[in-house]
């Protein structure tokens, strides 16, 4: 018996799918922008997160010791802001490499380089470079690098010259506000997008099941049970679901690839087409999975109104 | 077997539409029920398909009070109650076929019975060629007809016919009566509200005449008389 209405119930849910093809095509449009749109989301957040992981990369503390500082104490300095839970990568850099990416830097400089070969000795200082795991971390290592600094014993001269933090505080902070409000303010304006299309296939859904109102006071009044009335519906929502997540997922492919190279060159590294081709099977799962989701929700619901009635 | 035990119903406002009715229906009875519009015929109906509660009273079939029916017990009860409507009431996406196939899929029936009865109940009600047209291209008789298949392919009780020749010409009115009449000798329990004169007069069968919510006339071998 089972089986029976299991057969019944969706042949009878594609061939109304299949006559009533002028509001299938209308649900399944509308239900297609709403998985477009949350498509987008994964994209929108997956250039979102690359680009401020680029730009988080960018951000680091250089500290730059004198030139007569001991490579020995600058190197157990070292090791010990390594040891600190929020820093991520210490690098060192010694008086000579210094000198020789200044060189780099200058290579077509030949006035610049021709004065530092008039001078007898490396006027560099070694550097240390510290990365953060978190923007907001830096406050943190710079206080502690500071007070590295103040523990000098009296008479001494400190080793550190200085330390860039305080010079960029403003722009890292700056950057890290940015950074979190980007993130917040592209969260809610996808989330605020993605609730108003699902309202919207809600409605289109319940205004296709609307003209079948008649119709399931008339199976009622034949006897059909409410699930024998509501299943049919809820086959025919979930068509109109798979429809436009194929729809969907069709349609970014001529998108992901006309945008890529442009993402690639404005953003960051990532090409939003390689990303699509990269992730196709979580895309794909979760496309599918929210069209069918919401079409068979919003069909149950639908129709529950009207079986409602006596 | 349908048994009205002092039932009243009033609606919000205090308009009453039924007013302390007691009748009882026995099987295999051809029972038709007149009256003037808004006389209480549908709510008489409603009352005994469920749609609406009695406000006092009780409405039976066989040995259960229908308004305390659960939903499972209701859906099978109402298969066991034919249905005709004025408006027809079909299901307008599906074919003939397919109406009268959803009555008995509903039922729980087999494919194999239901391959095998839905032709025959079209045939008795003359429409074979017509099986696979959509209800929007049949006349109206002919839509009464499926009805009146779809109401009967279950083998049912009773047929309740509200008003059925209500948007018909004389001669579909007189085939939709001599439907029923066949059916009522094949045994079936037949109860048909209508303002006809003409079809109570030709019927001589039992006339129960309704006003104000009231029985006002119960006859054996009634007439239309108001």
């Amino acid at each position: 018996m089972f089986w029976i209405n299991f057969k019944r119930i969706f042949r009878s849910g594609f061939i109304s799918f299949w006559r009533n093809s002028f509001v299938s095509i209308a649900a399944i449009l509308v239900m297609t922008v709403t998985l477009f749109v949350i498509g987008s989301l994964f994209f929108v957040g997956a250039l979102l997160n690359s680009t401020l992981d680029q730009l988080k990369d960018k951000v680091d503390i250089n500290v730059y010791f004198t030139i007569d500082a001991d490579e020995g104490s600058i190197l157990s300095l070292k090791k010990s802001i390594e040891v600190l839970p929020e820093v991520s990568v210490v690098e060192y850099i010694s008086r000579d490499e210094a000198l020789e990416r200044f060189r780099e830097r200058h290579s077509d400089d030949q006035l610049t380089l021709q004065a530092l070969d008039e001078l007898e000795d490396n006027p560099l200082g070694a550097s240390l470079s510290v990365r953060a795991k978190e923007t907001s971390q830096y406050e943190g290592i710079a206080n502690f690098l500071q007070e590295q600094e103040d523990a000098t014993p009296q008479g001494e001269t400190s080793i550190i010259e200085k330390i860039n933090f305080f010079q960029n505080k403003i722009a890292i902070d700056r950057l890290t506000k940015i950074i979190n409000s980007a993130e917040r303010f592209g969260m809610l304006v996808i989330i605020f997008l993605a609730l108003a299309s699902v309202a919207i296939t809600f409605n289109t859904v319940r205004l296709a099941i609307y003209t079948a109102k008649d119709e399931i006071s008339v199976m009622k009044l034949v006897g059909a049970s409410n699930t024998y009335i509501r299943n049919p519906f809820v086959v025919e929502g979930v068509l109109y679901g798979i429809a436009a997540a194929i729809i969907t997922l069709v349609l970014f492919y001529p998108v992901t690839l006309s945008l890529g190279s442009a993402t690639e060159g404005f953003f960051s590294d990532i090409n939003i087409f390689e990303y699509y081709l990269g992730n196709f099977g979580q895309i794909f799962v979760i496309i599918m999975g929210t069209g069918i989701l919401l079409g068979a929700v919003s069909s149950y619901l639908a129709v529950r109104r009207y079986l409602k009635i006596q | 077997m349908i048994y009205f035990d002092r039932v009243s119903k009033t609606y919000n406002g205090g308009s009453s539409a039924l007013d302390n009715v007691s009748l009882t229906i026995e099987p295999n009875e051809f029972v038709s029920i007149v009256g003037h519009s808004g006389a209480g015929k549908t709510t008489l109906l409603k009352m005994l398909l469920a749609e609406d509660k009695p406000t006092e009273g009780a409405v039976f079939f066989e040995s259960d009070d229908i308004s305390q029916l659960n939903r499972d017990r209701m859906n099978s009860l109402r298969r066991r109650m034919g249905m005709v409507f004025q408006d027809f009431r079909l299901l307008s996406h599906k074919t003939v076929y397919e109406n009268i196939a959803f009555a008995m899929e509903a039922a729980g029936r087999t494919d194999e019975e239901i391959e095998s009865d839905v032709p025959y109940v079209l045939e008795l009600v003359d429409l074979g060629e017509k099986m696979w047209s959509f209800p929007h291209e049949l006349s109206g008789g002919e839509k009464q007809r499926v009805a009146i298949a779809r109401a009967i392919v279950n083998q049912p009780d009773v047929v309740i016919a509200d008003e059925p020749t209500g948007n018909l010409d004389p001669i579909n009115t007189f085939e939709i009566v001599q439907i029923l009449k066949k059916i009522n000798d094949l045994g079936t329990t037949i109860i048909l509200t209508t303002h006809n004169k003409g079809i109570i007069d030709s019927l001589g069968k039992r006339v129960i005449t309704l006003d104000s919510g009231r029985v006002v006339r119960d006859d054996k071998s009634g007439k239309y008389i108001l």
